[in-house]
């Protein structure tokens, strides 16, 4: 039956696998987006000392952080759905790295859901330990892992560790540009700061990595690192960043979002144009070599793509639900 | 620096490390029982949930309310403590499984994808509503938030099972040849998602689920209620609990029964097992097995062990009418699963399934004279009994995938074979106590954040006289001062 509706031997299009390299790193990129703000709101916490502002920053945070992980689960099936070896090396050969950043997001979800059980200062002192610690290991993991991807480089290289900085950073850029833009005045600019040290340490880094990249040729991405439409990613971001700290400085805070959030996506462009056509480089292994037959990618294509987008749809519901102002006392319950 | 240097080159010497493989497996095993708890909450939970919401908005009764307030927020705990426990479950089969991923993508990488796009997103996003926007969105919203929320729990295991069902009746795919490794090809979706063995997990586990969860109501409502009588709401809830288990928990039992002929067909191996049967032949039943002697508890054979016995009942069983059936025994196989886990983990299963038929049936007769929070004896047999729904459905996935031993993809894939040739023996042991540490912490906390929204659901009921003990049992002790 399905035989009539879903093709078996050839593609729905012939550039299907291309098309899902393509959305398997859109929800690379939503994670990093959406969690990264989530780490950034973790980050900036440390920075945070009264209850009322600790409680404020955990309202902002509290109804969104599961769903934007959940674009963590995504990435991770659809590469297993679409590029198996890809999803099965990655891990392997990264073993310690994945585990240790399961285990960072760990600590960092529980840590603000068991805050709120008990008002004694010790045990809301731990939970804020987890929820810090977690947000602060979790990009730097996470990013160590994506360095040693896309660039075959080892654990404690410039490259990979590198990457991993720069995904802390450009979380608090994020992080502090999503509270700013959520109204209060006086939060907002003792954040501004923050973000705009983070977006100016973000920048340097990005340079730093990919001079590196193109003196050491690490996993020979120099030559994409130098051709145009990278090139194109990164004075886009230099543009976003610039761009952001002068919106910040101007209180122009829901704009400085936006241009915020551009730097995940752009650094997410930047990791798909390395990764193109050579999905694995640490093997050599190209797109095409480690796509699933017809059938089985037809059949995600059929029944997930749609579902992806009905995704996007809620997505856009929830935030409006907890979109604007947000107070310690959170959303009411 | 390469952490497997870093660790491999002091292997030996300053830890005793396990076997990548047993190391693997005994991390699988240990982070999916941890996991399947907080899972089979929101599915059995589910249902109570959505009930209460409803009703609430409905009726605008306080009972309702307080019910409403009270199991949606250990919904949200279970579904946080789901989605941390969650995420490692897939990423091992990528860390510790790689042939495994490598060779059943095809067929595992779809439902995986559609688990978490189909159900883990509608789940997440709309329990954000539930809990924080009462407030925010209309009365309909609100109880359409919560039957989608509970809807994805509900598809969410579905599509595991279709992963777990394909791994013991594997169907609709072909081996081929891709980058030097023989892989499993999708061929049919329909026969791969739907195999023999998905209707029949499917609606074990969902039912196992409300089974657990409704003992789990029943002993915190029987708690409360012991502590404050009038507490109305509670009365409610303990009732309800009782009718739940009237209805899943003898339905368990006919099902299980016609269950375990179907695993004979399809997986005989696992059902030598389940009886502790070597020779092949007509096979008897032991309702009731006890070790004598302690070589019979590791290694359980009919022989050794004391048992009440229902003669070639086995074959009867088995073959759904015949007392002669031919039952094939584990003596026919090279390599057997760890028998006596998979034998005593299966007597565990069945004699609590028969223990909670009891409590059910013992639960609706008070119900019916009126005086079931009347009854002592029975509040405290509820209490006692409120987590031993997840120690029947914990053995029950033990004799389910210890059963499955040697497979990893039964008749296609060894375990052994799926496990990563890289990682090294003191990575995955470290990793291994890492987990373990983490785990039990998690287990404590989540035990911790019930009894404190026990104690505040007392608290905020208001003083009545004790009825005088203090409970010593799985439950908080909560004393009246608190």
């Amino acid at each position: 039956m399905t035989e009539s509706v879903i093709p078996v031997d050839a593609y729905l299009v012939a550039s299907l696998p291309e098309v899902w390299f393509g959305v398997v790193m859109f929800a690379l990129g939503m994670y990093l987006v959406l969690d990264g703000f989530d780490f950034g709101i973790g980050l900036l916490y440390a920075t945070r000392n009264t209850e009322h502002e600790r409680e404020t920053l955990l309202s902002a945070f509290g109804p969104v952080w599961d769903a934007n992980e959940v674009w963590l689960v995504a990435f991770g099936t659809m590469l297993l759905a679409a590029f198996p070896r890809v999803y099965s090396r990655l891990l392997a050969d990264h073993y310690l790295l994945a585990i240790g950043f399961v285990l960072a997001l760990l600590f960092r979800g529980l840590g603000p859901e068991l805050r709120e059980q008990r008002s004694d200062e010790q045990w809301k002192r731990y939970c804020d330990y987890s929820f810090i610690g977690g947000s602060f290991s979790a990009p730097l993991l996470f990013g160590t892992l994506a360095g040693r991807w896309v660039f075959d480089a080892a654990t404690l290289s410039l490259p990979a560790v590198l990457t991993g900085v720069g995904l802390v950073a450009v979380s608090v850029v994020t992080g502090a540009a999503f509270l700013a833009a959520k109204g209060d005045p006086a939060l907002a600019s003792d954040l501004r700061p923050y973000g705009i040290g983070a977006t100016l340490a973000y920048l340097g880094g990005v340079v730093a990595l990919l001079t590196t990249v193109v003196l050491t040729d690490a996993g020979g991405a120099a030559d994409t690192v130098r051709s145009l439409p990278a090139v194109a990613v990164v004075g886009s971001s230099a543009i976003a960043g610039a761009g952001g700290i002068a919106l910040a400085r101007r209180g122009a805070y829901r704009a400085w979002l936006a241009s915020a959030l551009a730097l995940p996506a752009l650094l997410t462009a930047l990791i798909a144009l390395l990764l193109y056509p050579t999905v694995y480089p640490p093997t050599g292994l190209t797109l095409r070599a480690a796509v699933v037959s017809p059938l089985a990618l037809n059949l995600v294509t059929v029944l997930g793509l749609p579902v992806l987008l009905l995704v996007l749809g809620y997505f856009t519901y929830l935030y409006r639900v907890f979109s604007g102002p947000i107070d310690a006392e959170g959303y009411g319950s | 620096m390469n952490p497997t240097a870093l660790f491999g080159a002091v292997d030996p010497g300053w830890a005793v490390a396990l076997s990548p493989e047993l190391a693997s497996r005994a991390q699988f095993g240990w982070t999916i029982s941890v996991h399947i708890i907080f899972a089979s909450l929101s599915i059995g939970l589910a249902p109570f949930m959505v009930y209460f919401t409803y009703k609430d908005v409905r009726t605008d009764e306080e009972r309702f309310a307080r019910l409403r307030s009270f199991w949606v927020k250990v919904f949200a705990a279970g579904f946080v403590m789901g989605t941390v426990t969650g995420i490692p479950m897939s990423f091992q089969f990528g860390t510790n499984f790689p042939q495994f991923s490598e060779v059943a993508g095809e067929l595992i990488g779809g439902p995986l994808a559609f688990e978490a796009k189909m159900a883990f997103f509608l789940e997440a996003a709309l329990l954000g509503v539930l809990l924080y926007g009462r407030e925010r969105v209309g009365d309909r919203t609100y109880v359409l938030s919560s039957a989608l929320v509970g809807f994805g729990a509900w598809l969410s295991g579905f599509w595991i099972l279709v992963v777990n069902a394909w791994m013991q009746t594997p169907r609709g795919y072909e081996m081929i040849s891709r980058n030097g490794m023989e892989v499993a090809r999708l061929t049919d979706p329909i026969a791969a998602f739907f195999t023999p063995r998905m209707t029949w997990m499917y609606v074990h586990m969902i039912n196992a689920s409300v089974i657990s969860v409704a003992l789990l109501v029943a002993g915190v409502s029987a708690y409360i209620v012991w502590k404050r009588r009038d507490a109305e709401a509670w009365n409610t809830a303990l009732r309800l609990a009782v009718v739940i288990l009237l209805v899943s928990a003898p339905l368990q039992a006919v099902h299980g029964d016609a269950y375990a002929r179907h695993v004979e067909d399809t997986q005989p191996q696992k059902f030598a097992a389940m009886e502790g049967h070597y020779e092949t032949g007509q096979a008897d039943l032991h309702l009731f097995a006890i070790p004598t002697s302690p070589d019979a508890i590791t290694d359980p054979r009919a022989e050794n062990l004391f048992t009440v016995s229902l003669p070639n009942f086995g074959s009867f069983l088995a073959s759904g009418g015949d007392f002669d059936a031919e039952v094939i025994g584990l003596n026919e196989y090279e390599e057997n699963p760890p028998v006596a886990l998979v034998f005593w983990s299966f007597r565990v299963m069945v004699g609590l399934g028969f223990l909670f038929i009891g409590l059910a049936l013992w639960g609706g007769y008070l119900a019916f004279r009126g005086r079931l929070s009347d009854s002592d004896r029975y509040l405290r047999a509820m209490i006692a009994a409120s987590p031993l729904g997840y120690a029947a459905l914990l053995t029950g996935w033990y004799v389910t995938e210890i059963g499955r031993q040697p497979w990893v993809i039964q008749d296609e894939l060894k375990t052994s074979e799926a496990v990563s040739s890289t990682l090294t023996g003191a990575e995955a042991t470290l990793t291994l106590i890492g987990f373990v540490v983490v785990y039990v912490g998690l287990v404590a906390t989540a035990l911790y954040v019930l009894k404190w929204l026990i104690r505040e659901e007392l608290r905020t009921l208001g003083r009545e006289p004790s009825t005088g003990d203090r409970w010593y049992g799985p439950l908080p002790g909560v004393s009246d001062d608190d």
